[in-house]
């Protein structure tokens, strides 16, 4: 089997849209967590030479919060959600019932909140994508780092390089009304993993 | 007057006879490796991905592995005069980003795995290293003035420390 996955223009637009509904769902759970209005979309999808993942950001340097979560089961996939440091902030400081804008560093409860907001994002996703598929998937107990970008990606570069030539990369931006808060999720499907997703959708073809 | 420091993105090296600075920019897991000649200024930095190629399914970027990059970087530094016995290194990286919530069971992780194998290649090929910042929680920035030989550790935080 070839490590290069080829998709038709037609299953990435199904994977598109499995990620849409779940993003959808994730938005939901999130937006009444922070009581106001959270958009997710998926601006982005796409196969990636495993190396230049962490080129996507451009400075490599900038300081970031990122969770992740390792999804098992029916498809295998790591998930990373990156905020960006005065996102990070400010998410923290709404979870926590603070003004927004004065938090300069994360607590060992801001850390714990902003894991928790990982679960509860691809918890809620994964909910939707076993409903759309009935793939069953589980995910792990969340890991943070709070440090440099091309820092905090780099070793899942050197996971995914052991068994794969490519990543397929689901890149999810996060919006609300005000601004303050920007995230990206970024799915890594282990090799196999997309091929399953769209078997159950039927368009494996 | 400063030079524009050259970057050497994740999975590439780059030597240099002529001074120049090298930098690799937000180290976490991988591990930067500056192999350099005292005196002649002939100098590599190495920005490393993986041990070896049996850790990747892909085998044709060299540069991206320990034993791999380290070779070639003195084969360059050779052929630009340096000599063999006078080359030194100085490393950094190879930290654990992640921590968790909950204590799980870990293999080695590949960070450790990737300054094992740094350390391994140059103890075989008889080249010093004459100072580490490796291992933590930590990203780094590695910068490296082939002029002096010194190594700039940045941090998130701002803070500098001269290996």
């Amino acid at each position: 089997m070839s490590n290069k996955i080829a998709l038709s223009k037609f299953q990435l637009d199904a994977l598109v849209e499995v990620g849409n509904i779940g993003m959808g769902h994730a938005a939901n759970s999130l937006s009444k967590m922070l009581a106001r209005k959270v958009q997710m979309t998926v601006p982005y999808i796409n196969f990636l030479p495993v190396e230049r993942l962490t080129e996507m950001f451009g400075n490599v340097e900038a300081l970031v919060a990122g969770v992740y979560l390792e999804i098992s089961g029916d498809a295998r996939g790591k998930v990373l959600l990156l905020f960006p440091r005065d996102s990070a902030l400010a998410l923290a400081d709404i979870i926590m019932n603070r003004e927004v804008g004065s938090t300069t560093i994360l607590s060992q409860i801001d850390q714990s909140a902003l894991m928790e907001i990982g679960n509860i994002l691809i918890g809620s996703y994964l909910t939707a994508l076993n409903d759309f598929t009935g793939l069953k998937l589980r995910q792990s107990v969340p890991k943070l780092a709070f440090d440099m970008i091309g820092a905090v990606m780099d070793f899942l570069i050197i996971e995914i390089s052991s068994v794969a030539e490519e990543a397929l990369v689901i890149e999810t931006q996060l919006t609300e009304p005000s601004n303050k808060i920007k995230g990206y999720v970024i799915f890594l499907f282990d090799p196999g993993s997309p091929e399953l997703i769209l078997k159950a959708l039927g368009v494996d073809k | 007057m400063m030079e524009e420091p050259i970057t050497v993105r994740i999975a590439t090296l780059k030597v240099v006879s002529e001074p120049a600075v090298l930098v690799s920019r937000g180290l976490g897991s991988c591990v930067g490796v500056v192999l350099y000649e005292k005196g002649s200024g002939i100098a590599g930095m190495a920005h490393i991905l993986l041990p070896s190629e049996e850790f990747s399914l892909k085998k044709d970027m060299p540069e991206k592995f320990a034993d791999k990059a380290i070779e070639i970087m003195m084969d360059q530094m050779i052929q630009l005069g340096a000599i063999r016995s006078r080359i030194v290194a100085k490393i950094a990286g190879g930290a654990r980003m992640f921590i968790s919530s909950a204590p799980m069971p870990e293999r080695v992780h590949v960070g450790e795995r990737n300054v094992q194998a740094v350390k391994k290649k140059l103890k075989e090929m008889n080249v010093p290293i004459i100072a580490e910042d490796v291992g933590g929680t930590r990203g780094r920035t590695m910068e490296f003035d082939t002029k002096t030989g010194r190594v700039k550790i940045h941090l998130a935080d701002k803070t500098v420390k001269v290996l």
